[in-house]
């Protein structure tokens, strides 16, 4: 809400030295946010009243222009003689007798424009009549601002200008949260700041009411759940063309709010002053009683903006004889809008309800200035005096007679009182407050205050137009607000001993660090997937990964599902860091993925009254995915750099398993590997992880058509492990170390080539028992020596004793065993 | 062929007992050895001079023939000459291999600004860094990390919290609703999700579950992901992350919350930083806060940011998890951690967080601008 200081003044006695920044500040630390200050640019040098003395049209020109005279007063003529100044115009729409506003040569408008005398058009143009938008007073530049017509009261020709048409008073824009509707008014903050400065505020809604008799409008309220009272006023015989007063049209323009009528431009400066949002009816146009009721499905309205809306059903809606006139408290209806006829007018201030109004201006896309105070809920207790008010500006201004009947059905609901403990504020703020401050402060806020001090206790009734202040921590925060945030001390809670991370988090950091370590770099991407991304990574119809979670609203159409693979989000980050000249890269990333569970229950609806119970729970854990967390990496390029050393070195297959290895053994296990044809990868040259026989993921070389489809470099690897599926690890037994120096002892063995050199070193690990120490494969040889389908595979095998040096003769006993262990499993020799 | 300095015969070539004759040797093996230019010169004089067949040597041999009175005198002259020389040697020899060394060091010397990055250096991520440095400094407070799935029931991420049916945030403007299983995604929807499921927009369902599935006292940091749907941009993404904290015990207040918020702001940017609150407006809190930072090394001055949100837990949302509002009290806050990063790093693009590209990852690892990346 945007408000000038200058209008708050008149309703709280803020004291003459505040500037807009002391306001601000102020309204922050009572809980308004300050969106901005617009300081309002000032106007330097001579801004004058004018009186338009003669206008002559030239028409010579391809646009209208005018050549006036402008009487501007004593002494501001030309050479400071007394009289009048000659002044092309392009605008038109004034006339002889108007007072305007005059901007003298040497005066500089906002955005440093310095008026001059100058020839144009055939004259010398000596000032300028100004447009609100050109001294920045508001945005219309349809046409020059007129003050008004003939005489003004108090207005004379060379009067400063600045004052009338608020130029250089400051703005201040405040967001006002949705539990507060009620400082959606002049009414509502000038309060506030009354409270928080301490001075005195004058309710402008508290002037007594007219005393009407009967009714002005017939209207029938066939829903009060959506509408709990509907006030009406009628106006007769007023002026249609009648101009807003300047006061009016420089606080709407202050609000950004259109200058359009009379009418129109006082229901919304009465919404702004009280917050309560009126609406306008051409009387000659409504037929009937006015109805409230709830739309039906399929039925439509034409509203003000002109466009013809569908409704839904369920919208709260104003109707007539004719049928449905408004869409209650968002927008009204084009067939009884007021118009430049209009002299008969009947005024609506009704209390809607804030649940459906949201409702309605949402699912119709209507934020309008009234639904946004609506759906923040307004002051019942407002509705008559804000249409008395409205009409009574509409007569002021624009002649005509009010009504003697006023309608008001319905009614008010009484706010229930709240009791609260004398002791609540200082529980749940942490200072104390005296059984007189809570008294105060709730009585600032508008509480009737009743304090119990027999029972320790106060009873507040809120006001009516705070319906948010239902419960004791309600009254609390009024309380520490109003006290000031700033007086609550800082105590640091001593938090009862913890027992650090869990071991899942403590592995998790231990295998982002490890990889990082490694050399691969950190990524997050965003979790959606389209369909595209699995058919580039040839993920087959079956494939589990094609159960997939569907947003309803996407932000992409193209990724509207949830990733089930990491790989996809990583691979777009491979080819945008690609795209920007990157040749080798090592990523990886964790997060979770999303499985839809077969069979999964319907998400239950629990209340929010009581702890739902363990079975409801269950449920409700039932019907959602398995949220895994994953790792997957990828790298492409050369993993060891070229450089002066020598030669760099691209990522094979086996980087990919050495990283899932490190991962596992990060998380305390020793994986095993099993060749794997699971897309993305390629099929010979992939190996699927196990810890015992767990599966927890696939690393290897990519499939050679993925690559090439996604334009990576050759030969680029990846892995993708299920962090969450590795297990937890047992508590290691410590190793036992041997001192005596290890006998080493290498072997050659001749195998046929399908066996897996894994297999064949454990084969030997376990024919050599206790003393094999250590097998490690350090050759693998095929070619002429060997002979077809077969390899030679070199171990250097450590054997070693813990309680003595072994002779030569014992460690060619273990290293025979090994042999025969391994001939045994898979006929290996051993090569001469 | 019988010369004095022969020593082919085995015969000694000088007098064991003619000072003269010993002195003449001594005199020609002391400049022999200094002669020595190297190792090698130095080993062959050596030697000829103090080896078994040199004069010295067989001079020293033939003393055991010498008759009784000759032996003492001789042994003297030749052992004193033997000793000054092997000496003499020793040093010629220590000096000598210093030499050496310092040539071979010399020679050895490199290019020590040749770089040794075999392979290139690795990286986390800033925003993983950023929480697991906010998740230390909790767990240093005693507090413990929670965490939650990505995907929850809307009542975790908004009944429970306090959020009326109507509440905004629910709406597909805002939230991202899992459709209905083989549904087409539809373009535009109503508020009603059949599925009751939702991205979560805030990590506070995990504090829900907290709140569930333990007994209080609870002090719990809750980190993590979480979604809007707002188009990225320099200053939107759809996936952001939040660090929030939930505390619940017997005797909590705003006074707790604003030290723990004091002490948090401190260990992430120093001493000089505390935290002020204004009043604001959450539905799961009440009283409810916005939180500024002073931030020491805020771009242009220190000053005021803004950092997140707070209060003390509704006295609905404490109900909801079983929890009695007269008995337990508790507060909670959270902050979103790319807004952190942005204001402490000074980063004005958002998409550079989300984009993955390494060289602001490592960038942000290390001192930006070395010669060898």
């Amino acid at each position: 809400m945007r408000i000038g200081v200058s209008w708050l003044r008149e309703y709280v006695s803020l004291p003459a030295e505040l500037s807009a920044d002391d306001i601000a500040a102020k309204f922050i630390s009572i809980g308004f946010e300050v969106e901005d200050i617009h300081l309002g640019e000032p106007v330097v040098g001579d801004l004058v009243v004018g009186r338009v003395a003669t206008i002559e049209e030239l028409t010579e020109f391809k646009k209208p222009i005018r050549f006036c005279t402008v009487d501007v007063g004593p002494g501001n003529g030309p050479d400071g003689s007394d009289g009048v100044r000659e002044i092309i115009c392009g605008a038109t729409n004034f006339v002889v007798g108007d007072l305007v506003v005059v901007a003298l040569p040497g005066t500089v408008l906002p955005g440093g424009f310095t008026i001059a005398s100058r020839q144009t058009y055939g004259h010398l143009s000596d000032g300028m009549i100004c447009a609100e938008d050109e001294i920045g007073v508001g945005t219309d530049h349809a046409g020059i601002l007129v003050l008004g017509h003939g005489e003004v009261d108090g207005v004379e020709p060379g009067a400063d200008a600045r004052s009338l048409v608020g130029v250089g008073d400051p703005v201040i824009e405040v967001n006002v949260e949705t539990d507060r509707g009620y400082a959606m008014s002049m009414r509502g903050l000038a309060r506030e700041l009354g409270t928080a400065f301490g001075v005195e505020f004058v309710d402008p809604a508290q002037a007594p009411l007219r005393t009407a008799a009967g009714d002005a409008q017939p209207v029938r309220l066939d829903d009060p759940s959506g509408c709990s009272r509907f006030v009406a006023v009628r106006i007769t015989g007023t002026d249609p063309l009648a101009a807003s007063p300047l006061v009016i049209r420089k606080r709407l323009a202050a609000a950004k709010i259109r200058s359009i009528s009379l009418v129109v431009d006082v229901t919304n400066y009465v919404m702004l002053e009280l917050g309560q949002p009126l609406h306008a009816y051409d009387a000659a146009k409504l037929q009937g009683a006015i109805g409230v009721r709830r739309a039906a499905a399929g039925e439509r309205v034409r509203t003000l903006d002109g466009v013809d809306r569908p409704l839904n059903g369920g919208e709260v809606v104003i109707t007539d004889d004719s049928g449905i006139i408004g869409l209650a408290g968002v927008m009204g209806g084009e067939s009884t809008e007021i118009s430049a006829g209009t002299s008969e007018v009947v005024i609506e201030a009704a209390t809607f309800t804030a649940a459906d109004i949201s409702r309605t201006s949402r699912r119709h896309r209507l934020p309008s200035e009234a639904a946004k105070r609506f759906e923040r809920s307004v002051d019942p207790a407002v509705a008559p005096a804000a249409a008395e008010r409205a009409a009574a500006l509409i007569t002021r201004y624009g002649g005509g007679t009010v009504d003697a009947g006023r309608t008001d059905v319905g009614d008010v609901q009484e706010a229930a009182p709240v009791r609260m403990s004398l002791s609540e504020p200082e529980r749940l703020v942490g200072r104390p407050f005296s059984a007189d401050t809570v008294q105060r402060r709730l009585e600032q806020v508008g509480c009737t205050v009743e304090l119990e001090v027999a029972r320790g206790s106060v009873v507040a009734t809120p006001p009516s137009w705070r319906p948010d202040l239902l419960r004791p921590a309600d009254l609390v925060e009024e309380v520490a607000r109003l006290e000031g945030f700033d007086t609550i001390p800082s105590v640091l809670p001593g938090a009862p001993a913890g027992s650090g991370f869990t071991p899942r988090q403590r592995r998790a950091r231990a295998v982002a660090d490890l990889l990082a370590d490694r050399g691969l770099v950190e990524s997050q991407s965003f979790p959606f997937i389209g369909t595209a991304d699995l058919d580039a990574l040839n993920i087959s119809a079956g494939d589990t990964r094609r159960r997939l979670v569907t947003l309803a609203n996407p932000l992409d159409a193209g990724r509207p599902y949830l990733r089930t693979s990491l790989l996809p989000g990583l691979l777009d980050v491979v080819r945008r860091n690609l795209a920007r000249g990157a040749k080798s890269l090592a990523l990886f990333e964790i997060g979770q993925v999303f499985l839809p569970r077969h069979g999964a229950p319907s998400m239950p609806d629990l209340a929010v009254d009581r702890r739902p119970t363990p079975p409801e729970l269950a449920v409700a854990e039932a019907a959602l995915p398995d949220q895994p967390r994953r790792l997957g990496a990828v790298l492409v390029g050369d993993w060891d750099r070229v450089g002066w050393w020598g030669a760099g070195r691209a990522a094979d297959f086996s980087d990919a398993i050495e990283i899932a290895r490190g991962v596992a053994a990060a998380c305390g296990h020793a994986v095993r590997v099993v060749a794997s044809d699971l897309a993305p990868f390629h099929p010979g040259r992939a190996g699927e992880l196990r810890v015992g026989d767990w599966p927890i993921g696939v690393a290897g070389e990519l499939h050679p058509a993925v690559v090439e489809r996604l334009g990576l470099p050759r030969r680029a690897v990846a892995l993708e492990l299920t962090l969450d599926a590795i297990p937890d690890a047992p508590a290691p037994t410590a190793p036992a170390v041997s001192p005596f120096p290890p006998a080493l002892v290498d072997v050659a063995l001749v195998v046929p080539e399908r066996v897996a050199a894994a297999d064949l070193a454990q084969a030997l690990k376990a024919g050599g028992g206790e003393l094999l120490e250590s097998v490690r494969l350090f050759d693998v040889y095929t070619g002429g020596q060997v002979a077809a389908g077969h390899r030679s595979l070199a171990f250097a095998l450590s054997v070693r004793a813990i309680d003595h040096t072994l002779t030569a003769a014992e460690a060619n006993a273990v290293r025979d065993a090994a042999i025969r262990a391994a001939a045994d499993a898979f006929g290996a020799t051993v090569r001469e | 062929m019988s010369t004095p300095s022969s020593t082919d015969s085995g015969e000694p070539s000088l007098d064991p007992t003619d000072a003269a004759q010993v002195d003449a040797a001594l005199a020609a093996a002391v400049e022999a050895i200094a002669a020595a230019a190297d190792l090698d010169q130095l080993k062959s004089a050596r030697a000829q001079h103090l080896g078994d067949r040199s004069p010295l040597a067989l001079a020293n041999r033939a003393i055991g023939a010498l008759p009784k009175q000759d032996k003492a005198v001789a042994g003297k002259l030749i052992g004193a000459a033997r000793g000054r020389l092997s000496k003499l040697a020793e040093t010629r020899l220590a000096e000598l291999e210093a030499d050496r060394d310092a040539r071979v060091l010399a020679e050895e010397t490199v290019d020590v600004s040749l770089p040794g990055d075999r392979r290139s250096r690795g990286a986390r991520q800033a925003i993983a860094r950023m929480i697991d440095q906010v998740s230390d400094i909790f767990v240093g407070m005693g507090w413990e990390i929670a965490e939650g799935p990505e995907l929850d029931a809307e009542w975790f991420n908004f009944d429970a919290l306090n959020f009326p049916p109507d509440h905004p945030a629910r709406l597909l403007q805002d939230t991202f609703y899992v459709a209905p299983s083989d549904t087409v995604p539809p373009a535009t929807g109503g508020l009603d999700s059949e599925t009751r499921m939702v991205l979560r927009t805030h990590t506070s369902p995990v504090q829900i579950r907290t709140m569930l599935d333990r007994e209080p006292p609870i002090y719990v940091l809750c980190p993590g992901r979480t979604f809007r749907t707002d188009e990225l941009d320099a200053t939107h993404t759809p996936v952001f992350h939040q660090f929030e904290g939930l505390a619940i015990d017997r005797h909590l207040s705003m006074a707790h919350l604003k030290g723990t918020l004091d002490h948090f702001a401190k260990a992430v940017f120093g001493p000089a930083s505390t935290t002020r609150l204004r009043p604001h407006f959450f539905p799961f809190t009440e009283p409810s806060a916005e939180m500024d930072v002073w931030f020491p090394d805020k771009k242009g001055g220190a000053g005021w940011v803004e950092w997140g949100g707070c209060g003390m837990v509704d006295p609905n949302v404490l109900r909801s998890c079983g929890l009695d509002p007269a008995e337990w009290s508790g507060f909670a806050f959270g902050m979103g951690v790319e807004r952190t990063l942005q204001f402490a790093h000074s980063i004005s693009d958002m998409r550079d967080l989300v984009d993955g590209d390494v060289r602001f990852t490592t960038g942000f690892a290390e001192p930006v601008g070395q010669v060898w990346v």
